[in-house]
């Protein structure tokens, strides 16, 4: 990841159920930041970051990727991988199985067994998902960022179910990643131990 | 930082469905099951009217093999929208429209092609010729995926309702109808012994239109469907 990648947000307002969540948000990101989104249960911590990976559209405002709006941008899915309140995982499945359609679905970078391992997960590629705890299966849907080549991280309450330990092992894997030039957007109800310099905070 | 292979992105679509399939097969036989059921009771209905039963049985088995798809298609998407996979597939960097195509086709194998395998056992045992059946077997091998194909789109267009069963029903039948039409004039042609190579044409033209032009939908409603 040498190629400085940039997200633009202008303008941005969100209505839910005639409710006006936010307007005129404005803020750019580049490869290397972390941004933190923080706010009350309902002021659309959620809908922002939907309508940032463009499930969602926003009400009025753009949203570009590296200077080209993400709704014409062919790269921007290529970037771009979010974990919502769902993992996104099929329960059927084994460990291995899921983490390997993902793969098929974008470029592939650490090998499955390697990523498994560095979310503490070794020893669990052949169990279905289903027997998983809720935290592992979390674990298992972050472990996705890891062996899947993307530099923009969406991540929406990443460390709900996850225990000290494990959060403290994902904050220096959104540490590493951002220092190697990636970017990341988060949503998080913890107390981050992110270093400052990396960090910029929207509050809604 | 190239760009992934899309015929990789295809493929993996369906073989994760028929692997799920197979984890859940005891859920594959519902839909058989149904169709043998309803063929089953046509014969106890009618009595012992073998004319008759040879008359109607194609028409017999056509509605059920429509029912039974529209039965089993109502799933199509409705897991991957629960656990949030399906937000996983709209944000690849591929067309959704092929990933869609590739989950209907999935669909289809696992859905319709246990149908085609039966379907001559039901024929004999409503009487009916093994040259029929033979045409009959040809009209649903053109007939089931363009059923899959259209029901594809009403599906996605209902995923967001809680209890979308029989709203689905209201929207794809009546666009069931016209390969219900030509399947049946093919088969009535059959029987009275004319060509029905033009009727076959058509369902071929009904099904190379019906690929091509269901999954935009589809994958559009999708995406409503989702934000």
């Amino acid at each position: 990841m040498t190629t400085l990648n940039i997200l633009e947000a202008c303008q941005l307002s969100c209505v839910r159920d005639d409710r006006l969540l936010f307007h005129d948000l404005t803020f750019t990101l580049c490869s290397g930041q972390v941004l933190l989104i923080e706010g009350a249960n309902g002021a659309g911590k959620t809908s922002l970051l939907r309508i940032l990976t463009g499930l969602r559209r926003a009400e009025s405002g753009d949203l570009c990727w590296n200077a080209t709006p993400i709704e014409h941008s062919e790269l921007f899915y290529r970037d771009t991988a979010y974990i919502g309140h769902n993992n996104g995982l099929k329960l059927a499945l084994t460990a291995q199985e899921n983490l390997r359609y993902a793969q098929a679905l974008s470029s592939a970078t650490l090998h499955i067994d390697e990523a498994m391992a560095k979310v503490g997960l070794t020893g669990y590629q052949e169990t279905r998902v289903r027997l998983l705890s809720a935290g592992q299966q979390r674990r298992l849907a972050l472990a996705r960022l890891l062996c899947t080549d993307k530099p923009l991280w969406i991540l929406d309450e990443p460390f709900t179910s996850l225990d000290r330990a494990s959060i403290e092992l994902f904050e220096s894997f959104i540490e590493t990643h951002a220092k190697q030039g990636g970017l990341v957007i988060m949503t998080s109800h913890h107390e981050t131990r992110l270093p400052h310099t990396l960090m910029q905070k929207i509050h809604l | 930082m190239k760009m992934p292979s899309l015929c990789r992105a295809f493929g993996a679509v369906i073989t994760r469905d028929l692997l799920l399939a197979y984890r859940f097969r005891a859920e594959l036989i519902s839909p058989l099951a149904f169709f043998v059921m309803v063929i089953t009771l046509f014969p106890l209905a009618l009595g012992a009217e073998i004319t008759l039963l040879k008359r109607i049985a194609p028409a017999i088995i056509w509605v059920a093999a429509l029912l039974a798809s529209l039965m089993s298609i109502e799933t199509l998407f409705r897991a991957d929208y629960d656990d949030g996979s399906l937000e996983l597939m709209v944000m690849t960097p591929h067309p959704l429209s092929l990933l869609v195509m590739a989950k209907v086709i999935s669909h289809w194998l696992i859905a319709s092609v246990p149908l085609l395998f039966i379907a001559p056992l039901m024929g004999m045992m409503l009487h009916m010729e093994p040259p029929i059946i033979g045409v009959l077997l040809l009209t649903l091998l053109l007939g089931t995926p363009v059923l899959s194909l259209i029901g594809a789109i009403a599906v996605a267009l209902t995923l967001g309702l809680r209890k979308g069963g029989a709203l689905l029903a209201i929207l794809v039948l009546p666009l069931y109808v016209p390969v219900l039409i030509f399947a049946s004039s093919a088969i009535d042609a059959a029987m009275s012994g004319f060509a029905i190579s033009g009727h076959l044409s058509m369902m071929c033209a009904i099904l190379f239109l019906a690929l091509t032009l269901t999954p935009l939908p589809t994958a559009a409603a999708l995406k409503m469907s989702l934000s």
